[in-house]
């Protein structure tokens, strides 16, 4: 097993800047706009971009969070891999943008089950994508609209990320494992 | 999740109630959404048997079922062979020859349910089975409890009515207990279990007492069979030793949670101004109750950890 550390916190708060100032950019409206996190680490993420285009424009833009658990089709499969959690979303979705947030775009799987259940909460005028980091090796036809870095990686790796207010630390990291 | 299925609370490990209940509120966020449904029991085949009436029950736990998209099947025994002498062994055997994933049975004779466990592997849920138990009544008290305290540990809840033939009952002081609620029993004496002190619960003859003591009552429904054959004189005897009236908690300063499984009869147990006041959590239950199924199949019918 090797690990190698990819972003620290310097790079992450600049890509977070980043990500804040493309949402911005690509969003005339931001009052139409909300950010979606997926739980866990997404729901962290979001919060941090919200928080940035505050900074940047003074606008306190609507988040919310979902735990996709329930939706996923993996999920006989998966269940008791973690605590699922509560989801959150307060505003009325037909009337918003969404951009939906996580930390690792892998195979597209969470992606599909968070498009299945943000459908649960009516019709968005549109859904984007945002990600930390995008591993590659897509298993369905998904591609993020805000990508942090691209990480060209292994099926086998594993790419693991930290969040500050959640782990202590924030952290991107890939573990290369052996075939 | 250790139970493989759901007999009574008598048996299920207090983590496993806990995470039922908990799992429920997660279910209950769901059933606001526009979109009341969930993908997780696809192609997951259900039956429902029920062997004796019921509404609410069936109706909850269809719509629990319906709501994680499984495939179910309904079954009553009034139009089935059962009527022509079929025994439960072999009408669940060739129920199960037909693939299924899950049983969620009521039956008139206690311990149906745990009997089922012996015939087939798929996963047992008890809908309530004779005067023994009525596991999923009991989960969606404790979580409206919860909803309405926060906890369950420390609170002192009051079970009202015939004890003696009730599953409601049962199952509710199983779970309380477990879970660290301190319960106690009221009701005629002949309608209360010798030796129910023994699972840890009081006994109180007196209601008044009960109110003042109680941060909740379970007010059990009496049933009107069983009224003027020796068992419970009068309607009008009952009310006026054991009845929630709208006069007797007046002379009560506090005010109490009032819970019933329903089906109601007003003016017997409970008066409509109380049945109907803000202090009934009654038709919270209702709603829990979806919930709660919901996190029973779902937990039950995913459950890794026994493969």
């Amino acid at each position: 097993m090797k690990k190698n550390l990819l972003l620290n916190t310097e790079k992450i708060d600049s890509i977070i800047k980043r990500l804040a100032c493309e949402i911005i950019e690509n969003n005339i409206s931001l009052e139409k706009t909300c950010l979606i996190g997926i739980k866990s680490r997404g729901d962290l993420i979001a919060k941090r971009i919200c928080e940035k285009i505050f900074e940047i424009n003074g606008y306190e833009i609507e988040f919310g969070h979902i735990d996709v658990t329930f939706y996923r089709d993996d999920f006989l499969s998966n269940l008791g891999s973690h605590k699922i959690g509560p989801s959150r979303v307060n505003v009325d979705i037909s009337k918003y943008n969404v951009i939906l947030v996580d930390d690792v775009l892998f195979t597209g799987r969470t992606i599909k089950a968070a498009l299945d259940e943000i459908f649960s909460f009516g019709r968005p005028l549109s859904v984007q994508l945002a990600v930390l980091v995008d591993r590659g090796n897509r298993q369905l036809p998904i591609k993020a609209n805000y990508i942090g870095k691209n990480i060209p990686s292994s099926k086998t790796d594993q790419v693991h990320v930290y969040v500050k207010n959640y782990d202590g630390k924030d952290e991107v990291c890939i573990v290369e494992c052996e075939k | 999740m250790k139970s493989k299925h759901l007999i009574g609370l008598e048996t299920t490990p207090k983590d496993d109630i806990s995470e039922f209940i908990d799992t429920g509120f997660l279910f209950r966020e769901i059933l606001e959404r526009p979109i009341k449904r969930v993908p997780s029991l696809t192609g997951k085949n259900i039956v429902n048997l029920f062997f004796e009436n019921s509404t609410r029950t069936k109706i909850s736990f269809e719509l629990a079922e319906k709501r994680l998209s499984a495939d179910i099947t309904n079954f009553s025994s009034s139009s089935s062979s059962v009527k022509k002498g079929e025994s439960l062994k072999d009408t669940i055997q060739n129920i199960h020859a037909m693939k299924i994933d899950c049983v969620v049975m009521r039956h008139p004779v206690p311990g149906s349910a745990i009997q089922l466990t012996n015939y087939v592997d798929s996963v047992i849920v008890n809908a309530g089975d004779g005067t023994h138990e009525h596991p999923t009544q009991a989960l969606l008290d404790m979580m409206s409890l919860k909803e309405h305290f926060g906890n369950i540990k420390g609170l002192k809840i009051g079970i009202v009515g015939d004890i003696l033939h009730s599953r409601v009952a049962l199952s509710n002081i199983f779970g309380l207990v477990k879970l660290g609620a301190k319960v106690k029993v009221c009701g005629p004496p002949h309608l209360i279990q010798k030796g129910i002190e023994e699972l840890n619960v009081g006994v109180e003859y007196n209601v008044d007492n009960l109110i003042e003591w109680a941060d909740a009552i379970n007010i059990l429904r009496i049933q009107r069979e069983r009224m003027g054959v020796g068992i419970i004189p009068s309607v009008r005897e009952y009310r006026r030793f054991f009845g929630i009236t709208t006069e007797r908690m007046k002379n009560h300063k506090k005010e109490i949670v009032v819970m019933h499984p329903g089906p109601i009869n007003r003016g017997v147990e409970i008066d409509s101004s109380i049945a109907d006041s803000n202090q009934a959590i009654i038709l919270n239950q209702v709603l829990n109750g979806v919930a709660v199924r919901m996190s029973v199949l779902y937990l039950l019918l995913g459950n890794n950890d026994l493969k």
